[in-house]
């Protein structure tokens, strides 16, 4: 039998670059297929582009929301890769961020009617926010670790039921009395916000996700714990063997993830929207979960990655502002993790040949981008 | 409880239920065949908008249904083809369904908000059996998606178990090696049943939009996919237990509702945690059951299968 001219290859081996540039190219693939759909569905894509693009890079001022908007993205998304890579499927970023929110403004309340400095309410809210998000996931954790319990469901259902919470508290005893009837939380005073850094809504919140990323680096490469993730994203069953405590693990892992949900919340009210209400998420806790795959659970590409949803996130208000439905940004959001899912895998898997250089002999067993189609 | 109550939360109980009950079945085929489809909740979003659009462009509610399950089928199209023949994550690809479906619906549908679908799915008080007291209210004045279902069930359970179509629908879940040594295509299988789930949920989507709410609303499923998908593993991939999981979360549903149009003194906030708690009691309770110990997931749920990597 002749050797066809044009050959789809399996690949074994895939350097980072590489992986990048696929993961760019779906990328663009996405927004391209995304002008197709604004088009067909009679809104104007260029007019679209413009305005997400302005609206995210064009100056300083759309530099400031883009990197603000990527801020609770980025947070929550190194949580959700820690669940990730030991399997556990937290999808509840969404209430555990609403929960730590929730407790930041608890703490607030408590802390402004004492009169409590900066450095000590800040500090004070972040740590209820950890707390309270990591709590939200421990429950589910609980359930996975020790009963086989499916957490995705449970984790989900959980984000239904934060939200309606937070919204009792706002629609009711947390109102603000001088409010005008709107559900919000009193302000917060200035004590319990974080300084803004720049024009627009940047905050000194930023240095969060940084921070996290640098210490989750430093744990991945350095430490037992960083070690036994690693083992048990690559192999479960050679990490069981290898006497690793998988429930203890799944158990962290809920725990960290939940936690750095719940801190995101905090960032937030106390950086950008400075009251508690039912609104203070753009489905953040649901994009971010696109961010961390996207990363390929990677710390440092989940922060560039988180600026890109940011831009979107951001794209989806300026986008109103021009009479084209917010939800334009979410909808782009999800075209693009199909095209990174579908082109992203297939161009990662396979190379196009022209001509056959050497006899079809699979060598090794071929290798997507680890731990990514388990 | 007065008995006129509990007829009316009976009532709503079937209406609510179905439209959980029908994406369910449909994740039941899925799941069945070895495809987790976690894109539920977007399909049912993308059906009950093109059938609320149609109804209101045509004012025909069978064109409506149609237009209902077709769109929710493109979106379990490119469901199937991901993760069937591009063999991507299971888990993710559903999750980008979802997203799809919701920013998809949102964006389309902005136009639509609010106004009331034209042709609603009629009621039909089947000729003497509806008379019977507390049954004829409660099972025989009802709709025709709901008469379906009644007769699905079943009908779907025997398929399952009885029927050689049904028997290698369960071989492709559990061992898909061994089905295609058998002869049985997989994949041509697999995106067959990922079709008919999104059909399903497609049904379950438009049942919102045009006689549940009436109406379009943004993210009006409001976690319903998801329910559906934690029903499936209540009733372990057995339709009948399903519809038992679908009618008991209606019940809880429409008894919070109730208790909410009574003017109960509990905030509605509490009440509408109510279906959500239940679904998680449920589905960790009957994690643990002997039942799921001995049925279990089917063996080759979340896994691609490729001929070449067989082993």
């Amino acid at each position: 039998m002749r050797a066809p001219l044009i050959t789809l290859e399996r690949r074994t081996d895939l350097s980072l670059g590489r992986r990048a540039g696929i993961l760019a190219l779906a990328v663009v693939a996405g927004l391209l297929f995304g002008a197709l759909l604004i088009w067909l569905t009679g809104y104007d894509p260029v007019k679209a582009y413009t305005a997400i693009f302005g609206g995210s890079f064009g100056g300083g001022y759309a530099l400031s929301q883009m990197l603000a908007a990527s801020i609770p993205l980025a947070t929550i998304a190194l949580g959700t890769a820690v669940a990730f890579r030991v399997r556990i499927w937290n999808i509840g970023g969404e209430g555990q961020f609403y929960m730590g929110a929730f407790a930041a403004t608890g703490v607030e309340l408590a802390g402004a009617a004492g009169r409590w400095p900066g450095f000590l309410l800040i500090p004070a809210m972040i740590a209820s926010g950890f707390v309270m998000g990591a709590l939200w996931a421990a429950f589910p954790g609980w359930l996975r670790a020790y009963f086989g319990v499916n957490e995705i469901i449970t984790t989900l259902m959980l984000n239904y039921v934060a939200i309606l919470w937070v919204n009792y508290l706002v629609y009711g005893p947390w109102k603000d009395p001088a409010g005008h009837n709107f559900p919000f939380s009193p302000r917060f005073p200035g004590s319990a916000t974080f300084p803004r850094l720049w024009e627009g809504q940047l905050h000194a919140g930023l240095f969060v996700p940084i921070l996290a990323a640098i210490v989750f680096v430093f744990v991945l490469s350095r430490t037992q714990w960083g070690y036994e993730l690693r083992v048990i994203g690559e192999n479960p069953t050679a990490a069981h063997y290898a006497g690793i405590n998988i429930r203890r693990n799944i158990m962290l892992a809920m725990l960290v993830s939940g936690g750095m949900a719940g801190i995101a919340g905090m960032v937030q009210v106390s950086g950008v929207v400075h009251v508690l209400s039912g609104q203070i998420s753009t489905n953040y806790g649901y994009t971010a979960i696109i961010v961390a795959w996207l990363g390929q659970l990677h710390p440092m590409a989940i922060l560039v990655v988180s600026m890109l949803f940011g831009a979107l996130v951001n794209g989806g208000f300026a986008v109103s502002q021009v009479g084209i439905p917010q939800a334009l940004g979410f909808l782009l959001q999800g075209i693009i993790l199909f095209f990174v899912l579908g082109m992203g895998d297939l161009l990662s898997r396979y190379r196009v040949v022209v001509g056959r250089r050497e006899p079809l002999v699979a060598s090794t067993p071929p290798e997507a981008a680890p731990s990514m189609t388990a | 409880m007065t008995p006129e109550l509990f007829v009316t939360i009976c009532v709503a109980a079937i209406v609510s239920g179905t439209s959980i009950l029908w994406p369910a079945l449909g994740e039941v085929l899925a799941e069945r065949s070895g495809v987790l489809n976690l894109g539920v909740e977007g399909m049912m979003l993308m059906g009950a908008l093109f059938g609320y659009v149609v109804d209101v462009d045509t004012s025909n509610i069978w064109l409506a249904m149609l237009a209902a399950i077709l769109a929710a089928m493109v979106l379990a199209l490119i469901h199937a083809f991901l993760t069937i023949s591009l063999r991507a994550n299971q888990i993710v690809t559903g999750l980008a369904a979802t997203l799809f479906g919701s920013g998809f619906t949102a964006f389309v549908g902005k136009p639509f908000v609010g106004a009331v679908a034209p042709a609603l799915l009629p009621r039909i008080e089947i000729p003497g059996l509806s008379t019977i007291p507390f049954f004829g209210q409660v099972l025989f004045s009802e709709d025709p998606v709901v008469y379906a279902s009644f007769i699905l069930v079943p009908l779907m359970a025997y398929f399952i178990y009885r029927t050689r179509p049904g028997l290698n629908l369960r071989a492709i879940g559990e061992s898909p090696a061994t089905a295609d040594a058998m002869g049985v295509s997989v994949q041509a299988r697999r995106y067959l049943y990922v079709l008919i789930g999104g059909a399903m949920a497609g049904v379950g989507g438009a049942y919102l939009s045009l006689f549940y709410t009436p109406t379009w609303i943004e993210g009006m499923t409001a976690g319903r996919g998801w329910i559906a998908v934690g029903l499936v593993v209540f009733g372990v991939w057995d339709p009948w237990r399903v519809m038992a999981g679908a009618y008991l979360f209606g019940f809880v549903d429409g008894f919070q509702l109730r208790l909410q149009a009574l003017g109960s003194t509990i905030p509605s906030f509490f009440l509408n945690m109510l279906p959500y708690l239940f679904i998680i009691l449920v589905v960790a309770v009957s994690s643990g059951e002997k039942l799921q110990r001995k049925l279990g997931v089917p063996t080759a749920l979340g896994k691609p299968y490729w001929r070449e990597e067989r082993t």
